[in-house]
């Protein structure tokens, strides 16, 4: 089975029900759009992420009501070096997209989605423990896998694997 | 050790007491510790402290190559190893576009499914034991032990059993395999029938579960609950029904729910998954096909022994992708399977070379951990035990 070419035309995307509806309510939010391996990948921009997820969660026709996860990547050295990964599923419809904010690494802060779904506090505690990501309006942002104590960021590409020396 | 916050840290404020349960108890199932705040025996917040099992598997996995993660992914829940290997296995397939033959999809499901059973039962007897029941947890290990000799049998191993690999299965099932499978398909529903007659009914058990760590399918859906929990709070969904993945959608099952909300709901939901499971082992065992077990990959698959002495090219393809892996094309992929737990997703980015760029776990028992508090303010404190058994969590799964 040969790999199809990903398609990155938004107007050929259309039909999906996400991309859709954030073209019709916020087109100037939507950077990109990408569909590869039987997946969506759309790109927001990072100041209207959060307005996106809301207008996506409460989605008449196809309601994203399920955050399954959210993390993050780091593409050090290059820039905008975060990519906020948000993993939407919705329950009656059974349809999956993927949102992406990009941050660069002078500026990662990004508003928090806990007011959309309260599930993402663990996951936006997770990426601010691991990757310094600052998730602007949390209810509760401190380390959760590491120690309160703990210097740096360890999935950040540039931590030493070692530690520091 | 991290500080406890001022506000909680000195008790005695408005009359309540604070008090750590955990890390080193024995009903929370692992290393969890819940700093509880209680007015008596009520509890007045709670707040899930976690971290003590990190072993940063997801930094590791940057720094294997694509094969060498599979027996990284068996640690991660360990007490369902073939779930984890399922779905890492089917991520790094999308994203190289592998097919997978038949007879592999159907020993994924068969094992898949046994894997299923093995880890309700570890639940169902622990979860029965922190009420008080010692008798179910001796049955459930008993069979327990079965399964386990299958796992040993088929992979060498009893827990982590690193079978499923990227493109196919290990090894061929030995000789014998699929009859003795069989005879334990045959012989298990009476043994559900047995924990049955001791639970399901017994004033005790009940008194301790019904009406208890209540939670709506409103907050469920909210707080990202997944698996049995989220469905007996009435949320159907099974992504093994409504997204298959391995040929599920060859199989007959239903999905059991209820609309209890408590803990025993998750009790029902659990046991009915139990009986329908073994019906999807007689069904993968009856219908099970014919033909290889691996994908035709010559550059990602390592070729069989025996061609490996007759032939020069499966030398230099097995000598290749043990000293230089294989390269898997750019992309990105979330694969998520229905874990004994709920959602088991792995979101895993390529960048082209041979390892991969971020792997990252969605582990159903993190989800359903943010539940708990939920279920247990208000409540009495007994109840946090019946609330953190019924949510089933593995704190390997949690961590990572």
């Amino acid at each position: 089975m040969a790999l199809a070419p990903p398609i990155t035309d938004i107007e050929q995307l259309k039909p999906h029900p996400a991309l859709a509806r954030l073209m019709e309510a916020i087109p100037a939010a939507v950077q990109a759009a990408k569909f590869d391996r039987d997946e969506l990948t759309v790109w927001i921009d990072k100041g209207s992420l959060r307005e996106a997820c809301a207008i996506l969660r409460h989605n008449p026709d196809c309601p994203f009501n399920y955050l399954s996860d959210l993390t993050c990547v780091d593409w050090y050295p290059s820039e905008p070096r975060f990519e906020v990964v948000y993993h939407l599923l919705s329950i009656s419809k059974k349809e999956r997209v993927r949102l992406k904010a990009r941050l660069h690494g002078s500026s990662t802060a990004i508003e928090s989605v806990t007011s959309v779904w309260p599930s993402a506090n663990f996951y936006e505690r997770e990426v601010f423990d691991l990757f310094g990501i600052r998730f602007t309006g949390h209810p509760d942002l401190k380390r959760i896998m590491m120690p309160d104590d703990w210097e740096g960021h360890p999935l950040r590409k540039d931590y030493p694997v070692e530690g520091y020396r | 050790m991290p500080q406890l916050p001022a506000s909680l840290a000195e008790p005695g404020q408005d009359g309540t007491l604070v008090l750590n349960m955990g890390p080193q108890h024995p009903s929370t199932h692992g290393v969890l510790r819940l700093v509880l705040e209680i007015d008596g025996e009520t509890v007045v917040s709670m707040r899930p402290e976690i971290g003590y099992l990190h072993t940063g598997i997801e930094k590791t996995c940057e720094a294997k190559f694509y094969q060498q993660v599979v027996p990284l992914t068996d640690r991660i829940d360990y007490l369902c190893p073939m779930t984890n290997n399922l779905t890492y296995c089917l991520a790094v397939e999308k994203l190289l576009g592998l097919e997978i033959p038949p007879k592999a999809q159907w020993i994924r499901v068969l094992m898949n499914e046994l894997t299923r059973i093995n880890s309700h039962l570890v639940w169902l007897g622990t979860h029965a034991m922190d009420l008080g029941a010692m008798t179910v947890f001796l049955y459930c290990f008993r069979e327990r032990e079965d399964i386990l000799r299958f796992f040993e049998m088929i992979s060498g191993q009893r827990m982590m059993t690193s079978y499923f690999r990227i493109g196919g299965v290990a090894l061929e099932p030995p000789i014998g395999f699929f009859e003795k499978v069989k005879k334990f398909a045959d012989r298990f529903p009476g043994n559900v029938d047995e924990y049955e007659g001791l639970l399901t009914g017994n004033p005790i058990f009940m008194m301790r579960t019904k009406g208890v760590a209540h939670l709506s399918a409103e907050d469920a859906i909210a707080l990202g609950a997944c698996g049995p929990t989220l469905r007996a709070s009435g949320v159907d969904i099974d992504l093994r029904r409504d997204l298959p993945y391995t040929g599920y959608e060859n199989f007959r099952f239903n999905v059991p729910t209820s609309d209890g909300c408590d803990v025993f709901a998750r009790y029902v939901c659990r046991v009915q998954e139990l009986r329908e499971s073994i019906g999807i082992v007689q069904q993968a065992l009856a219908g099970m096909p014919e033909g290889p077990i691996k994908a035709d990959a010559p550059k990602v698959v390592l070729p069989d022994r025996e061609k490996m002495k007759t032939q020069m090219e499966a030398l230099i393809y097995h000598f290749k992708i043990i000293t230089e892996g294989f390269s898997v094309p750019a992309g990105e992929v979330y694969q998520a399977v229905e874990s004994p737990r709920g959602e088991m997703g792995y979101y895993i980015v390529s960048d082209g070379t041979a390892k991969p760029y971020r792997v990252h776990m969605r582990g159903p028992s993190y989800a359903n951990l943010q539940t708990l508090t939920k279920m247990c303010e208000g409540r009495l404190i007994a109840d946090v035990v019946a609330a953190i058994g019924s949510i089933d969590i593995v704190l390997g799964d949690v961590d990572r």
